[in-house]
């Protein structure tokens, strides 16, 4: 086989499982009730994680704990230097979050310029008392920017050849899989 | 990813049914974008636009202005009663004396149809035509097209009637493509004055009857009478075309169903429309001119994303 199908599990159903309560129970140490916490899930992907996290959450502290998408398309810093424009998502904040504490939340972790842009796109939506970041997969020695997270699913080290790939029951696939591979050389 | 199929924005002739649905999806995120406390994003903040008006306009100058604001980007305004214009420099030089200045974008007006064709073959900006004569006007079409699809949901078989002066409206044709590419039925009607010859081989109805026109159709576009157009007299008097033309209340009372109601503006109250037709529940007027911004948006985020 060669090293352009090279495929390798990081992350199954199971340990997801487990991953996202931990998680939940690290948010839980630092937000105690959640009283000023919001939770901004990124488009695309980070949302689904998001709503896991969310649901969680509210059947644990038993409280409502508002959510909502931030699409940052319109804040990349790639605009006209990539071969297509990223196409945009819905954003939905039906809340203000001045003075809040505020979790974004992501599937991956890489060169860290989404982050960045959503952090710009959220400031559109009130000044936030303070930002955290929860990522399920952390790929470690990637950034372009000085951005790490608070909460972290998984650590894992890659090449910039290789690309994570994360399938989840929400997004219509059969079995939670979180997987690293290698990108199909060109 | 995905990026329209033009470089410039012509005309709804020249681009595709795929075209439209993109700008109608990227439309929709900026609508979002504007009804926030803050309105603006940085997308297109290395960007300088000129809006080049050789033509009078008030609302397509604001709502590109806005757009082109709200996105950031570096907006200049040229208007041809106040400039050079007035002293023998051709067109071509005057865009060209613009482009000089690093202009990236050019929206402009002309009153002669072909006017931004023109300009798109002799120079690199990308292009938008907000108004070519009496050829086309394809932002309107566009933000009209999607005020219907934001009412109704889907363009695809729905029955828009086209009222007023069809002779002298860009918008009308521009509507008709856009109508046709998404897979609405269209009719025109208008006094046959102000109908052209042959409107019906763009694959459309020509009525002559308002009443049966409203009767037929889901959503009817009512068009001003474009008197700076016309040069002789088309019908006896406004009074006579109010009279036989006009849509009122009662005229639609007169249905055995409800429509949309939709202008693009000027209104002449009292002319081609009543006031109690176009302030009632069915009109969408004003939600087409907050969608005139979020769609202008997305035609200029879209454009500035083409690859040179």
């Amino acid at each position: 086989m060669s090293l352009a199908m090279q495929k390798k599990l990081i992350l199954d159903s199971n340990l997801l499982r487990i991953t996202v309560d931990r998680l939940c129970q690290q948010l839980i140490e630092n937000h105690d009730d959640f009283e000023d916490t919001v939770i901004l899930g990124m488009q695309p992907r980070g949302i689904f994680l998001a709503e896991m996290i969310h649901l969680q959450l509210e059947k644990t502290v038993k409280t409502k704990i508002d959510l909502g998408k931030l699409d940052t398309t319109f804040y990349r810093d790639d605009f006209r230097r990539r071969d297509a424009p990223v196409l945009a998502n819905a954003t939905e904040v039906s809340f203000i979050i001045e003075n809040k504490k505020v979790i974004l939340i992501d599937d991956v972790l890489y060169t860290g310029r989404s982050v960045r842009a959503a952090m710009d796109a959220m400031m559109a939506f009130g000044r936030p008392n303070k930002v955290e970041l929860a990522v399920l997969v952390n790929r470690k020695y990637t950034r372009h920017l000085p951005i790490e997270p608070d909460y972290t699913g998984i650590d894992v080290n890659t090449l910039d050849t290789q690309k994570v790939l994360v399938e989840l029951e929400a997004q219509g696939h059969k079995k939670n899989k979180i997987w690293l591979i290698n990108k199909e050389e060109k | 990813m995905s990026e329209l199929s033009q470089k410039h924005l012509l005309g709804i002739k020249d681009i595709n049914r795929k075209d439209i649905e993109l700008i109608f999806e990227t439309a929709a995120n900026f609508k979002e974008v504007i009804n926030r406390p803050i309105k603006k994003v940085p997308s297109l903040r290395d960007i300088t636009i000129a809006n080049v008006f050789f033509e009078n306009s008030t609302r397509t100058k604001l709502s590109f202005e806005l757009a082109e604001k709200r996105l950031s980007a570096d907006v200049v305004n040229f208007s041809s009663s106040n400039s050079s214009v007035k002293k023998g420099e051709t067109l071509l030089d005057t865009v060209n004396n613009i482009l000089a200045m690093k202009v990236d974008m050019v929206v402009m007006r002309h009153s002669s149809p072909g006017a931004p064709h023109f300009l798109a073959k002799h120079i690199d900006a990308n292009i938008v035509n907000a108004g070519d004569g009496t050829h086309e006007h394809p932002t309107q079409a566009l933000l009209d097209t999607f005020s219907i699809y934001q009412k109704h949901g889907s363009l695809e078989g729905l029955k828009v009637a086209i009222v007023g002066d069809i002779l002298h409206s860009r918008v009308a044709l521009s509507n008709i493509f856009a109508l046709k590419k998404l897979g609405a039925e269209v009719m025109v009607c208008g006094p046959s004055t102000l109908l052209p010859k042959y409107i019906s081989s763009l694959g459309i109805k020509v009525e002559l009857e308002v009443s049966k026109a409203l009767q037929w159709c889901d959503v009817a576009n009512i068009l001003r009478i474009q008197l700076e157009r016309q040069h002789i007299k088309y019908f006896p008097s406004l009074r006579e075309y109010s009279l036989y033309y006009g849509v009122n209340k009662q005229l639609l009372d007169s249905l055995d169903k409800q429509i949309t109601i939709m202008h693009p503006g000027p209104i002449n109250r009292g002319v081609e429309i009543n006031s109690d037709v176009a302030d009632s529940d069915h009109s969408i007027i004003l939600e087409q001119v907050e969608n005139g911004v979020a769609v202008r948006m997305a035609v200029l985020y879209l454009l500035a994303g083409v690859q040179q």
